[in-house]
């Protein structure tokens, strides 16, 4: 069940828009927040919301890069593999974050703070190598940088 | 030193404020449009400016205005692409974290034009931070009576708001972009009818790029000639933000003049090639442009230049490979983004680029065959029958390592793996 102060603000939201399902998006996107990712559950709820079927609503969950269907850690590191990060060795990024975080690419940490993902260019060509943890960027990397950014992440998460 | 425009206000640590913005004379041209201009006004000095669209395709803005017709209905949208997802290209984020009202004074201005009352900046997931600053200062324009009803007195409504995408490639593309906005799947759809006749919600809708809108008020204040005259080049107008990338020493958004010369932005303002790297070839526009080779390093930078030269200039994104960088797997790499990122609603697309992809995997990795060049080309011929422009875009790198790194691939062949490694 939905809280009811999430289903109020929701409710609220789409109640004002012209259009209910262009806000989709930021509906899917609120409901992941709540859950950490888009669960079953979520996607029903958010389907109702809006007066679409789930299908309708599982089309769009699956297609978008920021949408996630499977459960994700606390932090959802993006790694950007594209051309200019490729070009400044995104590759030594990615198996030090691996073999720090003793994960592969697409899976979650056992204790469910960290999810490692690809990600194509996000737009940071001028800090390469980059990566987004939880749609904040960092650059550019160096393996050193890389395990500050994991410490103090770990920090935050107490 | 040439003219600042765009960047005018920017800093290197913070947004222009609004206030900032007012003092170095923003929103007279908005004050001054509302007040004296009629919408067709400044659909030809637009015309006269020769703006052309920024976000790739090079379509002058004034045209694309002025085929919203007269008698079209209301209401009538005006859609900002902010998606910005071409690799290399960052100049959207720059300007937006520069001088976010510039923007929003642009698309009042652009939203008179086309007699729209709703604006919308669609932006992609990657630029939070931006969409943040464009919630906030959109908040501040409506306070100060910029937006919203019968703006300064002028009986002209519009709003604005930002929509957040959920990040794939695809809704840069105009007609997806629209049935991503209508939260459907965004699949492109193929005109006509064009967006300017039935686009949003079947709504005439215009849809412009970031740096394309940023012009506008410039063009009002300075006039049509000035803009022209900004340009290098007597083909060229305006200025440009190029982003350059890769091997220079120093990467970053440069506002210069259209038509300035390729080898002049990178040694002059990119700080020249790093270290020790010799300029073996740029992509200028994006990972949808070809492949530029050292006989171009001189080629002046603007839209018709490069067409002439059988190159595109895209986004202006430039990114820089050098004398040990393997064009082989920047290609592969470059393929491996538009097999990802295929929306897969039509076939040759779909299909054809994870084909393109497996074949310059094997050439990389010593498996190759020389009959693979053949069948590259046959397939990249195929995908010219694809649904939208991804894929004719999509293509251009590998149409252009055949064309000018050919005995780089057939070394790739011969020795049966990648001679940089």
């Amino acid at each position: 069940m939905l809280p009811e102060a999430l289903n109020a603000s929701l409710q609220k939201k789409i109640s004002s828009a012209e259009h209910p399902r262009e806000l989709v998006v930021d509906v899917m996107l609120d409901l992941q927040d709540h859950y950490g990712y888009l669960s079953d559950e979520a996607l029903e709820a958010a389907a109702s919301l809006l007066d679409l079927t789930p299908l309708e609503v599982e089309e769009l969950a699956t297609f978008y890069t920021f949408i996630y269907r499977e459960p994700v850690g606390k932090y959802v590191i993006h790694v950007c593999d594209s051309v200019v990060c490729w070009m400044d060795g995104y590759e030594s990024i990615q198996d030090h974050l691996c073999a720090k975080l003793e994960i592969k690419m697409g899976e979650t940490t056992a204790d469910g703070l960290f999810t490692l993902l690809p990600v194509c260019c996000i737009g940071y060509c001028d800090r390469s190598p980059a990566i987004l943890v939880n749609r904040k960027v960092y650059g550019p990397l160096t393996p050193e940088t890389l395990d500050n950014i994991l410490v103090e992440l770990r920090t935050e998460a107490g | 030193m040439y003219p600042r425009v765009l960047f005018k206000n920017r800093k290197p640590d913070r947004i222009a404020s609004m206030e900032e913005y007012r003092a170095s004379g923003g929103y007279e041209a908005m004050a001054h449009v509302l007040k004296n201009f009629s919408y067709k006004d400044v659909r030809k000095l637009m015309l006269d400016a020769n703006l052309l669209g920024r976000g790739g395709a090079a379509f002058p803005a004034g045209r694309k205005v002025m085929t919203v017709a007269d008698d079209a209905p209301f209401p009538r949208y005006l859609v900002c692409n902010a998606d910005e997802m071409e690799p290399g290209t960052f100049k959207d984020r720059v300007m937006i974290h520069a001088d976010p009202h510039m923007l929003i004074e642009g698309m009042i201005i652009e939203g008179y034009s086309a007699r729209a009352e709703k604006g919308i900046i669609f932006i992609r997931p990657e630029y939070e931070s931006a969409a943040r600053i464009l919630d906030r200062e959109i908040e501040k324009a409506t306070a100060a009576g910029y937006l919203g009803n019968n703006i300064l007195d002028s009986g002209y409504d519009f709003d604005l708001v930002v929509h957040r995408s959920g990040g794939r490639y695809i809704c840069g593309e105009v007609t997806a972009q629209l049935n991503a906005l209508e939260g459907k799947r965004p699949n492109p759809k193929q005109p006509p009818p064009y967006a300017t006749e039935k686009g949003l919600w079947g709504q005439p809708t215009v849809i412009q790029n970031v740096e394309t809108l940023v012009c506008i008020p410039h063009i009002i204040r300075n006039g049509a000639e000035w803009f022209r005259n900004l340009a290098l080049t007597e083909t060229g107008a305006g200025t440009k933000i190029f982003c350059v990338s890769g091997k220079v020493n120093r990467p970053g958004c440069y506002e210069l003049p259209m038509g300035i010369r390729l080898s002049d932005i990178i040694e002059t303002h990119a700080g020249g090639m790093r270290e020790g790297a010799q300029f073996k070839a740029c992509l200028p526009g994006g990972a949808s442009t070809a492949f530029l080779t050292p006989e171009f390093y001189d080629i002046e930078m603007d839209f018709e230049t490069l067409k002439k030269a059988g190159h595109r200039l895209g986004t202006g994104a430039i990114m820089v490979f050098d004398h040990r960088t393997c064009l082989v797997a920047a290609t592969l790499n470059l393929t491996e983004f538009f097999a990802r990122e295929s929306c897969g609603w039509c076939t040759p697309c779909r299909e054809g680029f994870p084909y393109l992809r497996d074949l310059l995997w094997r050439i990389e990795n010593g498996q190759g065959k020389e009959e693979y060049v053949s069948t590259i080309k046959q397939m990249c011929h195929h995908l010219w029958n694809a649904y939208c422009a991804f894929a004719p875009g999509g293509i251009a790198p590998i149409e252009s390592l055949l064309t000018y790194f050919k005995d780089e691939v057939d070394a790739h062949i011969r020795e049966k793996r990648c001679p940089f490694k």
